[in-house]
């Protein structure tokens, strides 16, 4: 017991002295340094287009988790849901040139990408469904996109713990092949729990940037003054990593 | 001649540093999802082989529970941790202190002569013959140096999306992401018992001395 408490005592200050580096201005900076590190060198040892492992049909989890929001709390997505999102709306603004606002019907009749692949969420489980719906490119290209175009935001219909769900990813992981707007999870429309009508998959990163509930797609020079400036829902409240390609 | 060379005493104590932090972020990210599995996915209790305690605060960094503060410090550590390893896989092969120190030989792998070892080292007698490592020395050091640290590199960069997209064989040669999982965490274990056999002995065999060759170099 003696032994434990010394270990437990050397422990605490280790962790002491670590969390006054984390709280110091050169700690932090550099604790959020290290995500940078990271996507430049993944960006550097790899194509943009690089793509993920795609799998066989009968790799398919038996069910796939949902996680996060697992629907929606409000009378519109009640009744929504109840007429099968027939009058969905998807909307493209911001810096584009043609500013659109798409129905499920147009988004099933784009050309469609079907991708089974690999669910990692932060907390460390993954699973693994195949995937359907566009690609995020052929909307952004349909929209036109201005040249101070960085970053694109999804609005979310879900708001949890009482902030409207939120992402971004830059142009590079936006223009990516494997970048779709699903609307079919195994070959069904997506169940609630999962993002009912669509949701974003974006494969290179872990689950918190694959947003659920999509009403919009925002094109944007920068990332200050949506939401707290961070770049997403969690990354605004926990500080998760802007970049989760880790 | 130094009993340690310069890299090697610089390599071992940045090492330290940055196995401490990883191996005690890292416990705090297990927390996050308490299942392990083998293969590409597992999501849920049924599916797992094993259910990993909850570890407290002390044993953690930070001490309480952030999983996005404690990735943080994981992946920030992970650069010196990685190119450390790199430098010191580096001097050794062109020191040759592996090959002449670390290598065993043909005539160690003798089962009476490792049983010799074993009593020898159970008796506290650390004195041995020629060369600078007995054979248990060798295959632990062996062991470390070979496969339980990189294989955290390797584990982990297996772990990672964005690292997928540059290296999807990397996936496929752990036998999935889950099973990379799998093995990062019980990697993480080898080490932890490395470390507590490496300090005992070092605390029964003159620690005092030990630590100041490996300090100022030591004399061989």
């Amino acid at each position: 017991m003696k032994r434990r408490a010394v270990m437990a005592g050397i422990g605490a200050m280790f962790v002491g002295a670590c969390s006054k580096i984390a709280d110091s201005k050169v700690g932090s900076s550099l604790l959020g340094a290290a995500e940078d590190w990271h996507r430049k060198a993944h960006r550097a040892l790899s194509d943009r287009t690089a793509l993920v492992n795609e799998y066989a049909k009968a790799d398919i989890s038996p069910y796939f988790r949902g996680n996060g929001s697992t629907s929606v709390d409000t009378d519109a997505y009640r009744m929504h849901a109840a007429n099968g999102f027939a009058d969905w709306r998807l909307e493209v603004r911001g810096l584009v040139r043609n500013p659109l606002s798409l129905s499920m019907e147009n988004i099933r009749k784009l050309p469609q990408r079907t991708q089974i692949t690999r669910h990692d969420c932060v907390e460390g489980w993954s699973a693994i469904g195949e995937w359907t719906g566009p690609q995020l490119s052929t909307i952004l290209d349909a929209a036109v996109m201005d040249p101070a175009a960085r970053f694109v935001v999804f609005r979310c219909a879900d708001n949890l713990n009482g902030a409207d769900y939120y992402e971004s990813i830059d142009l590079v992981d936006a223009m990516h092949p494997q970048t779709i707007i699903a609307h079919l999870l195994n070959g069904d429309d997506l169940p609630e729990k999962n993002g009912a009508p669509l949701r974003m998959r974006i494969e290179r990163q872990l689950g918190y940037k694959h947003p659920k509930y999509l009403t919009a797609i925002e094109v944007v020079s920068t990332l200050d003054g949506i939401g707290e400036g961070k770049g997403g829902y969690w990354e605004d409240r926990a500080d998760y990593q802007w970049y989760a390609g880790i | 001649m130094k009993r340690h060379s310069l890299s090697t005493r610089v390599w071992h104590w940045v090492n330290l540093i940055c196995v401490i932090i990883l191996f005690m972020s890292g416990l705090n990210i297990s927390n996050a999802h308490r299942w392990l599995y083998w293969g590409e996915w597992g999501f849920a209790p049924e599916q797992a082989w094993l259910q990993v305690p909850r570890f407290p605060g002390w044993a953690t960094i930070p001490d309480y529970y952030s999983l996005a503060a404690a990735r943080d410090w994981h992946i920030l550590t992970a650069w010196p941790f990685a190119i450390g390893m790199l430098f010191m896989w580096i001097a050794m092969l062109v020191s040759r202190h592996f090959w002449r120190d670390i290598r065993t030989t043909r005539d160690e792998w003798n089962m009476a002569a490792i049983r010799n070892d074993i009593v020898q080292h159970l008796k506290l007698n650390f004195s041995h013959g020629s060369g600078k490592y007995n054979f248990l020395q060798k295959i632990a050091y062996g062991l470390v140096l070979g496969i339980l640290l990189p294989g955290m590199i390797f584990t982990g960069l297996a772990i990672s999306p964005g690292f997928e997209a540059a290296a999807p064989w990397l996936v496929d040669a752990f036998g999935g992401r889950q099973s990379a999982r799998s093995v990062h965490f019980l990697f993480s274990w080898g080490i932890f018992g490395f470390f507590v056999i490496h300090v005992a002995l070092v605390l029964l065999s003159g620690p005092i001395r030990q630590l100041r060759e490996m300090i100022t170099g030591g004399r061989l």
